[in-house]
């Protein structure tokens, strides 16, 4: 048996969801290669090789496959699938633009964002938010997976596998990269973050946002987070939103400040180890998941907690 | 431009799902159902081009039981032209909604699908990206915003990291993401027009296409329940059991 898992890299360094899903790719068993798509990648299959337990490294480098774009992720991996019993890709928005396109390909219905594997048939996914877990049997012959990180501990670097080089497939296709406008930031990642601090509706503005919850983020080294209302608003950026629909997070603290506890919100976070929730209404559902809850105004409460930290 | 949008019949998203006790799945019986919120944004996003000139025509369609005409229906009065509804009570999975979905391309010649990125009910996020690579059209996944340029689209994604933009060939598929649009609500005298509007009745079996099932349900059961903790008086307090849980 061998599995595949497509490594989540931009092109400079690998992406802690790929350890992850190493992991999750191991339980299902057989050997795990990983494939590494990219341009001027070679600093990522070195790092891919590193992962404990992993066969080999497949490194596709070409302009065609340099922003993973879907068309042509899916005309380099159907192929290879011919050698695989499987294909593991993490739950990033690359993972989830790209697998199904490989799993229609391969006429097999796609298992998304699971959560365990049970064994090389049956997984575990969350359904309705996460209000529900589904054990599911596939009864197709190859698996396509999408892997919901915080489910599974990222896999060791005392691994030391060879690199094989494949050919990134030619163009052109239907779709074309134009440019991108990253959020820069010198924070932890909001996926594999220790800490996240996240802001709701009740801050009130960007002003207010920058000037409360970022302080707080940065006493604790945390990564900034936000509910839907607050990405909405413009008080925080897209991919700072935490839920059913926006980022999976599950660090040791999360801190959740003027954040009503909607289930959409929940989703995202409740699996966190320790919750904190500031919030001036005592019946706010937040307070039903936090370990430790605090009733008050956060313009008062945040500054106060930021001093003493 | 001809648009297809396809439009899923879900829970209500304010309703918590209770799963049933013999752990079968979650019990539907007399929950609220309605338009998938995702799919109301890709709806609305199809009546706005229309609105602009650069739609022509605005196809809803939707694969599910008899009230999935409802949804329909919502879709009809938001501003969609007329509407097809492929009836089965059994469940679809997303690669046999977009092997149906493909078949209502071949019919129906659309230069564009718009569909939601994600229905909130089984949140497989999958069935635009499987259209696409059946058909094999390009795809813009998960988009903010959507610009028609020329013959092409261009459209900008939310992804990990922030804003990606990709220029697509058409026809294309397009999946939508939260801040798309606002969707409308429809007025009164809208919904009045939308009961006039035509719904073609189809079935799977039409199609061709199978749609049994390549996963089975060995059980669903409740996510382990998170106890309430403690209320705490003051910020002193809560740093100090912070510091003794250790997480600071
Ligand atoms: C399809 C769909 C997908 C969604 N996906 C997501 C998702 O991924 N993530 C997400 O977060 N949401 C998501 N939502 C939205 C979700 O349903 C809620 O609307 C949203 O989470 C609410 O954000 P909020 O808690 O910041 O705002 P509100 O619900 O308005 O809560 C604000 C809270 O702040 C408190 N407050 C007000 N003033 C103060 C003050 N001075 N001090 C302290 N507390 C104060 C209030 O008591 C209230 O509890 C989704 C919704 C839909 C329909
Ligand atoms: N039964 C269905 N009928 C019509 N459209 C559907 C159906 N199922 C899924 N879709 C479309 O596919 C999108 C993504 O659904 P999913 O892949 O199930 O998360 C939805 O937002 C709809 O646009």
């Amino acid at each position: 048996m061998a599995v595949l898992v497509i490594a989540e890299h931009d092109n400079a360094s690998l992406n802690d969801a790929t350890h992850k899903v190493v992991t999750a790719a191991a339980k299902f068993g057989g050997d795990v290669d990983i494939l590494v798509a990219g341009e001027g990648a070679g600093d990522v299959a070195a790092a891919a090789a590193k992962v404990s337990g992993v066969r080999k490294v497949v490194h596709a480098d070409g302009a065609s496959v340099a922003k993973q774009l879907a068309e042509a992720m899916e005309a380099l991996v159907v192929p290879m699938m011919s050698g695989y019993d499987a294909v593991f890709i993490p739950a990033t928005t690359t993972g989830k633009n790209i697998a199904p396109r490989i799993a229609a390909k391969l006429d097999v219905m796609q298992l998304s964002d699971i959560t365990d594997v049970i064994d090389t048939d049956t997984f575990e996914r969350p359904i309705y938010a996460g209000n529900a877990i589904l054990t599911v049997k596939s009864s197709d012959a190859k698996k396509v997976i999408t892997v919901r990180g915080t489910a599974f501990e990222a896999a060791g670097e005392d691994g030391s596998a060879s690199v094989e080089a494949a050919d990134a497939p030619a163009g052109p296709f239907k779709s074309e990269f134009v440019s991108e406008q990253m959020v820069k930031s010198d924070r932890p990642e909001l996926a594999g973050a220790k800490r996240v601090v996240s802001g709701g509706r009740a801050l009130g503005s960007k002003e207010e946002f920058d000037r409360l919850i970022v302080p707080l983020a940065d006493k604790l080294e945390a990564a900034v987070g936000a509910s839907r209302a607050a990405v909405d608003a413009g008080y925080a950026p897209n991919d700072y939103q935490v839920g059913q629909t926006g980022k999976i997070v599950a660090p040791e603290l999360y801190v959740a400040v003027g954040i009503s506890g909607a289930i959409q919100h929940l989703a995202g976070m409740k699996d966190s180890k320790i919750i904190v929730a500031i919030n001036k209404d005592e019946e706010a559902p937040i307070f039903q998941v936090a370990d430790y809850g605090l009733v008050a105004d956060l313009f008062n409460a945040v500054p106060e907690l930021t001093e003493a930290l | 431009m001809k648009v297809l949008v396809p439009v899923k019949r879900v829970i209500d998203y304010n309703v918590k799902v209770r799963v049933k006790p013999d752990q079968t799945g979650v019990d539907l019986a007399n929950v609220k159902m309605s338009m998938n919120p995702f799919d109301e944004i890709s709806v609305e996003e199809a009546v706005r081009m229309k609105e602009a000139g650069t739609a022509t025509e605005v196809v809803i369609v939707s694969i599910g039981p008899k009230q999935a005409q409802e949804t329909i229906r919502t879709a009809l009065a938001m501003g969609g032209d007329r509407g097809i509804l492929i009836n089965t009570d059994e469940t679809v999975e997303p690669l046999a909604v977009a092997k149906i979905l493909a078949k209502v391309v071949a019919e129906e010649s659309p230069d564009l699908v718009l569909l939601g990125k994600q229905a909130i009910d089984d949140d497989s996020n999958q069935t635009g990206q499987m259209l696409a690579a059946l058909l094999d059209w390009p795809q813009g996944t998960f988009a903010y915003k959507i610009e028609k340029d020329g013959d092409a689209l261009t459209v900008t994604r939310e992804v990990d990291g922030g804003l990606q933009t990709v220029k697509l060939a058409t026809p294309a598929i397009v999946t939508v993401d939260l801040r798309l649009n606002e969707p409308r609500y429809a007025s009164l005298p809208n919904i009045m027009k939308a009961k006039k509007k035509p719904i073609d009745e189809k079935a799977p079996g039409d199609y061709g296409v199978d749609i049994s099932p390549r996963l089975s349900v060995v059980k669903v059961t409740e996510p382990p329940v998170r106890e309430a903790g403690e209320k705490v008086e003051d910020v002193a307090t809560l740093v100090s059991k912070l510091k003794s849980a250790g997480a600071i």
